[in-house]
């Protein structure tokens, strides 16, 4: 049998809630022990992308973990590949595969590769990683979705300086001209990429206004707000125009010394890192 | 595969695009979840012609080739089976990397067709020009490459790669030319088409240069020099058995095609050959230089991509191994 979908007016109430922000403390706990045991990869845009994550998996999207091909589930492209530990994270923790196979990313033979692998991985729709495709990917699984007359809808998330590829804006200037009202891409706005911030590196002069011009309805939320996350994401849009969801984020959101950081962007986490950023999680998981 | 039946001489000619267009309205009507996806140049390469019978499945995307690609990668994954279509030069540098990193890495069964290969473009000049294709997308994993000569074989080619499951580049020409391949001709991925058996020189040629490749070796011929005419339109995977069998029953290969001579035909026997029957080469192509705009015949003289030049690299190759012996 399908799951059943959260309805979009179901609002969420104290324990789905409590339910949510213990996933989410679940999660960052992982993404900090997957990189500390890989000594690789991306924290900073990992956990910035957590309570987003949280949102779609466990409350708006159409998924069953037990099949992970079922033609009906919403799908989800991380085109920012290189968020992978956090994506993977939200997969164990959902059921598509064991906590326990975390330890092995990037590492030989592993179904957990460095960026994502849709061939690898169950639960991964798309593979990604080169930077600005996934949203092309997503207009054209949305188009094939309606063509085909199938109601799933498309989630992709790209980050803030992902946003500098112009296949995106080709991507951008696409879905509106389908009249994909099945597609939601949500940027990870935590204004930081790997030199600096993304105003330093290739300032624009308005992310809202680029995306509401190439024709996209445009909403902004905190992107660590798990209540206006789900709120929004599961509210009725405008027919006939894929919607923008800028959320606002910080990059190495939960761990003290790595929010705002640049150089957190792509550090490996250190033994030391890892027990202070675990003590920080559960005293905020305590309160 | 049996040996083409080349007695009867020539077909009539048929401009290859206008084969494209055919074969992927043939399809359209047997192949339901069918699309063409085209970057504004339709009318060019004459995927228009499958837009006329099917706009619903004709998805124009614009100037825009890299999320053409990748639209055409999510559409697959939506269950559709795309045919995106454009010019070889940018199927194969403007959407290089998403065509290998959202169709060939994930394996997704999107058709990529380039027009107007070769030096064949036209009088666009070197920006239009494709003589790169086949070495890029031969070194990509998971690719099907294939090169198809006349009307008949492009046709024949269009309806083989929709039938494969997975990834697959076909280069197309744009020209009217004779056609060679007889009406029934079926196209088999992986396996070459012998033309002509010859004992002293064997002549390897994929997409169009087949038609000038057998027009040398009838000049030979009329020399007393007897070629075997083996033709590649698979350009991977690759018949390195039919290469090493016509290796090993010459004793002496000479490579054709409209490509560069570094990547493509030319370098696959010459991989072959090196690995499993060493054996005295020429390779005729456009040698590792951008060509230029021109009447399409002033090109192929200069270039060298005549039954005249193959018929000339074939002697001197044969004169080279015979001094060698001496």
């Amino acid at each position: 049998m399908p799951p059943q979908a959260h309805t979009a007016n179901a609002g969420l109430d104290t324990h789905d809630m409590t339910r949510l922000q213990g996933e989410a403390l679940a999660i960052r706990r992982l993404v900090l022990k997957t990189l500390n045991k890989s000594q690789a990869g991306h924290p900073g845009g990992s956990l910035s992308a957590v309570e987003i994550l949280t949102s779609l998996y466990f409350q708006v999207m159409r998924i069953d973990p037990a099949q992970p091909n079922w033609p009906e589930r919403d799908r989800f492209v991380l085109s920012k590949g290189h968020a992978s530990p956090v994506y993977y994270a939200t997969l164990a923790r959902r059921g598509y595969f064991p906590e326990t196979e975390l330890a092995t990313h990037d590492t030989l033979n592993s179904r957990l590769q460095g960026h994502p692998d849709m061939r690898k991985t169950p639960g991964v729709d798309m593979s990604s990683g080169s930077l600005g495709q996934g949203l092309s990917v997503c207009v054209g699984l949305a188009l094939g979705a309606k063509m085909a007359g199938h109601a799933y809808r498309v989630y992709c998330m790209l980050g803030d300086g992902e946003c500098q590829e112009g296949q995106v804006w080709e991507a951008a200037m696409s879905a509106p001209k389908f009249g994909l009202d099945n597609l939601t891409a949500i940027v990870d706005w935590n204004r930081l990429q790997l030199m600096g911030t993304v105003d330093e590196i290739m300032p624009t002069h308005s992310l809202p206004g680029l995306w509401r011009e190439m024709g996209w309805e445009v909403l902004e939320v905190d992107g660590h707000d798990l209540m206006a996350l789900v709120k929004v994401l599961q509210a009725p849009h405008s027919a006939g125009k894929p919607l923008a969801l800028l959320a606002h984020t910080v990059k190495g959101k939960g761990v003290s010394f790595m929010e705002n950081r640049v150089e957190w962007h792509a550090k490996p986490v250190s033994g030391e890192d890892l027990k202070q950023a675990l003590d920080e999680l559960s005293q905020e998981g305590a309160q | 595969m049996s040996q083409v039946d080349l007695s009867s001489g020539c077909g009539p000619t048929i401009a290859c695009r206008e084969a494209f267009g055919q074969a992927l309205l043939e399809l359209g009507r047997e192949v339901p979840n069918l699309l063409v996806l085209d970057a504004d140049l339709g009318s060019s390469t004459r995927a228009s012609v499958f837009a006329s019978e099917f706009p619903e499945r004709f998805i124009q995307v614009g100037i825009a080739e890299q999320n053409m690609v990748g639209m055409a990668a999510g559409l697959a994954l939506a269950g559709w089976i795309p045919v995106t279509s454009t010019l070889a030069c940018f199927a194969s540098k403007r959407a290089l990397d998403q065509v290998r990193a959202s169709v060939a890495q994930p394996n997704l069964n999107v058709k990529i067709t380039g027009g107007y290969s070769g030096i064949l473009a036209g009088k666009t000049g070197i920006t239009h020009q494709s003589i790169e294709d086949l070495a890029i997308f031969r070194a990509m994993p998971q690719m099907t490459v294939l090169a198809p000569s006349d009307g008949i074989e492009t046709r024949a080619a269009i309806r083989a790669a929709v039938e494969y499951r997975g990834p697959v580049y076909i280069r197309l020409t744009r020209d009217p030319m004779p056609t060679v391949m007889p009406p029934d001709y079926v196209f088999h991925i992986g396996k070459a088409v012998p033309m002509r058996s010859g004992s002293d020189v064997a002549l390897l040629s994929t997409g169009w240069m087949l038609l000038p490749t057998l027009e040398a070796a009838t000049i030979l011929s009329g020399e007393g020099v007897q070629a075997t005419v083996l033709h590649l339109p698979s350009l991977k995977p690759f018949d390195a058995e039919a290469v090493v069998e016509v290796a090993r029953h010459t004793g002496a290969v000479v490579t054709v095609e409209d490509h560069s001579i570094l990547g493509g035909l030319g370098a696959a026997v010459a991989e072959i050959l090196s690995e499993r029957m060493p054996t005295w080469m020429r390779r005729v192509g456009i040698c590792d230089c951008y060509a230029e705009s021109a009447p399409n015949e002033d090109l192929l003289t200069k270039y060298g991509l005549t039954p005249a030049n193959i018929a000339a690299q074939a002697r001197e190759l044969l004169a080279s191994r015979t001094a060698s012996r001496a």
